[in-house]
């Protein structure tokens, strides 16, 4: 066990895997050298050599085009994007390609790609840095879409992601990478995909969030346990794309009541698709609708703005106590 | 487009042929055996009637999709006539030549054409991959396809294919680049037939050649007579070689025609082509030159022609009836293929269909 930061653990959870299978490869913009802008590949090309940590050229579809073609021939591509914002010039390679290989050929081919992206609000970005667009993502068929809150599940998810026959896009909250440290195995450990965890037990209803907005939905979560002896089930989602259903079920048969938060914009994303599969599965164990808070419908704004843009504890608690009322 | 059959300043420009059949450039010449000359003079007439096949099916609507390939058989067949039976092809909807040369059973070529997904089942030991429809990501593909032969040292060729159209796209760029940066054992072949369906290369770049964007990515570019199969076969045979010897890629731009639509899908292309252009290109009609060349040293006659073409008609006869046998594709088989291990969702959205289709 160490301690460790989310950006360590997944440091940690490359070294090993790296380590561990020799068709694991490591490649992106500054990954070599310089380890990474945020140095989630620090050290890597140092220990493991430049045929498995290496820098590419400067073009974000080369960079998936070339995972695509390395994973068609048996290898484990883990590609960065640097920022999750520069991803739209490789929509084609994620989408159009990696994601539809083994229904293209029948099952003749799979792409085992891991793509890690950092994203997400609070840090004072420039523009195209800081988005949330897993929605975008979710919505596409035969891709995973993981999004850790913590240095354990992070190093747990990415080892299960690289050992994934499909391709898994994995995105890593950058106000998360070190803002905790944890206690985390220092041996290789798996983390099922496709799960959600409760995080805070609770029996009066169920508050379902991802990423940064666990922590939102956590303080929340305490301070309607302070001031009102309202205990709130928090749900961290974890998998985007596919959503664990039955755990959100099985939370709202106990609670009767739910709620999602969702950093991203507010429209046709993952806390739409989260309200559905409620709606398709647990309609008749509710008490009252299901709200959802989110930033307006608007792209993700200038720095000076950005924390009234964000859903903030209150927020959270004004929105919870209104699923109660309802 | 003819001024461009003559040496440009930007990149070299080869022929072994003359449209007479006569050799200009005997240095060129590759050493092929008789029957090895003979072989590409079958393939190209076996092509020529297989086209015109495909396109009566697609026209009875025993077939789907398929992009006409008739003007085109020499850089087709002599770049696939290059490589090895290991070395991977990526190629267009256009490449089905070279995916069937290279091992792809002509029923499932059908069945692909019809949108069935038994036919992108590509049997394990054959080597390419499904036709890109996306035009250009196989270019980027097929830079990690090489690095990954590169990696493990294999001494196997990555071969891409596009058309003219298809290098204004980025992913161009972006692969022949990353190829350049990592030298890598790539061929990238741009068959330029002259329009990207109706679009003519003069709007789609100002580039002289097509070949010459291959010095931007500090690669070796080469301009060869497209319907001089002997030329394509020299030329690509060269790049391969320095690929596999590890001196790195090559592209190499086929100048070539389309006599058909883009595809069948509707093109009328008499809208954008002249008939004095399209006759001018008949002049110089892949299959004539090699029929020449091979007339004049005696080594081909009508009546072998005629056996090749009975031949090729008996086997796509026969290939039609295999396909028409397959099974009906079912949407529980769809959604299998989506992932290795099936999401609980789709699981459920599965066991629906598959009720259905019991
Ligand atoms: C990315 C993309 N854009 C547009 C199309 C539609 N499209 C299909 S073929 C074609 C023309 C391609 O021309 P070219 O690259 O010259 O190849 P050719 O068809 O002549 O062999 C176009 C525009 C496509 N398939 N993919």
């Amino acid at each position: 066990m160490t301690q460790r930061t989310m950006i360590q653990a997944i440091t940690n959870a490359l070294d090993l895997e790296l380590e561990r299978d020799p068709d694991v490869l490591v490649f992106g913009e500054d990954v070599g050298k310089n380890g990474g802008v945020f140095r989630a590949t620090d050290g890597l090309q140092d220990k493991h050599g430049q045929k498995r940590v290496f820098d590419t050229p400067l073009a974000e579809s080369g960079i998936l085009g070339l995972a695509n073609g390395l994973a068609l021939q048996g290898f484990r591509p883990v590609a960065e994007i640097q920022f999750f914002g520069f991803v739209f010039e490789a929509m084609d390679q994620l989408i159009g390609q990696a994601a539809r290989m083994r229904y293209r050929s029948h099952g003749r081919f799979h792409v085992p790609l891991v793509v890690r992206s950092p994203f997400g609000g609070g840090v004072k970005t420039p523009e195209m840095h800081s988005d949330s667009l897993e929605g975008l993502f979710a919505q596409s068929p035969g891709l995973r879409v993981v999004i850790p809150s913590n240095p354990y599940d992070a190093k747990g998810l990415l080892i299960s992601a690289i050992r994934n026959n499909d391709p898994v896009l994995f995105l890593e909250h950058m106000k998360l990478y070190r803002s905790m440290r944890m206690e985390v195995p220092d041996n290789a450990y798996t983390v099922t995909l496709d799960q959600a965890k409760v995080v805070r037990e609770g029996k009066d209803m169920t508050v379902i969030a991802y990423g940064a907005m666990v922590y939102t939905a956590l303080q929340a979560a305490d301070e309607m346990a302070k001031t009102k002896g309202v205990q709130a089930e928090v749900i961290d989602l974890r998998s985007l794309s596919p959503i664990d259903t039955d755990t959100l079920v099985a939370s709202i048969k106990k609670t009767h009541r739910a709620m999602v938060v969702q950093e991203a914009q507010r429209s046709a994303g993952v806390a739409a698709e989260v309200i559905a599969q409620i709606n398709e599965h647990a309609i008749y164990y509710l008490e009252g609708p299901v709200l959802r808070i989110t930033p307006p419908d608007t792209v993700y704004p200038f720095a000076m703005i950005e924390e009234e843009w964000i859903p903030d504890t209150a927020r959270v608690v004004h929105g919870l106590e209104q699923t109660l009322s309802l | 487009m003819s001024a461009v059959l003559e040496q440009t300043q930007w990149v070299p420009f080869k022929q072994v042929l003359n449209s007479e059949g006569r050799v200009v450039d005997p240095d060129l010449m590759p050493s092929l055996s008789q029957d090895q000359v003979r072989e590409l003079m079958k393939r190209m007439v076996t092509l020529r009637v297989l086209d015109q096949r495909a396109v009566r099916s697609t026209r009875q609507g025993r077939l789907g999709f398929y992009a006409p390939v008739a003007g085109q058989e020499a850089s087709m067949i002599g770049s696939e006539y290059a490589t090895r039976k290991e070395d991977f092809i990526l190629p267009g909807y256009r490449d089905i030549p070279q995916c069937l040369y290279h091992g792809w059973p002509l029923e499932q070529w059908m069945l692909w054409s019809r949108g069935h997904q038994q036919g992108m089942e590509i049997p394990p030991e054959v080597n390419f991959l499904v036709p890109q429809i996306i035009i250009g990501a196989q270019y980027v593909q097929t830079s990690g396809m090489a690095l990954a032969f590169k990696l493990r040292g294999e001494k196997r060729v990555a071969i891409t294919y596009t058309g003219d159209g298809g290098t204004s796209q980025g992913d161009f760029y972006e692969g022949i680049n990353f190829a350049g940066a990592f030298h890598l054992p790539a061929v990238f072949l741009v068959q330029n037939n002259q329009f990207a369906i109706s679009v003519p290369v003069n709007l789609q770049t100002a580039a002289e050649t097509l070949a010459q964007k291959a010095i931007a990515a500090g690669i070796p570019g080469i301009q060869v007579d497209g319907n001089d199969v002997l030329a394509v076969y020299a030329v690509t045979k060269q790049a391969v070689d320095r690929a596999r010897n590890g001196d790195g890629p090559t592209l190499i731009e086929t100048l070539t025609f389309r006599f058909g639509p883009h595809t069948m899908s509707g093109d009328d292309p008499t809208r954008y082509r002249s008939k004095e252009l399209v006759n001018e290109w008949e002049q110089k009609d892949p299959l004539v030159r090699l029929r020449k060349f091979l007339t004049i040293q005696g080594l081909w006659s009508d009546e072998e022609e005629e056996q090749v073409m009975e031949t090729v008609k008996a086997e796509f006869t026969e290939a039609m009836k295999k396909a028409d046998s397959a099974p009906k594709m079912t949407v529980s088989s769809l959604i299998d293929s989506m992932f290795e291990q099936l999401p609980q969702a789709l699981q459920r959205q599965r066991a629906e269909f598959a009720r259905q289709e019991a």
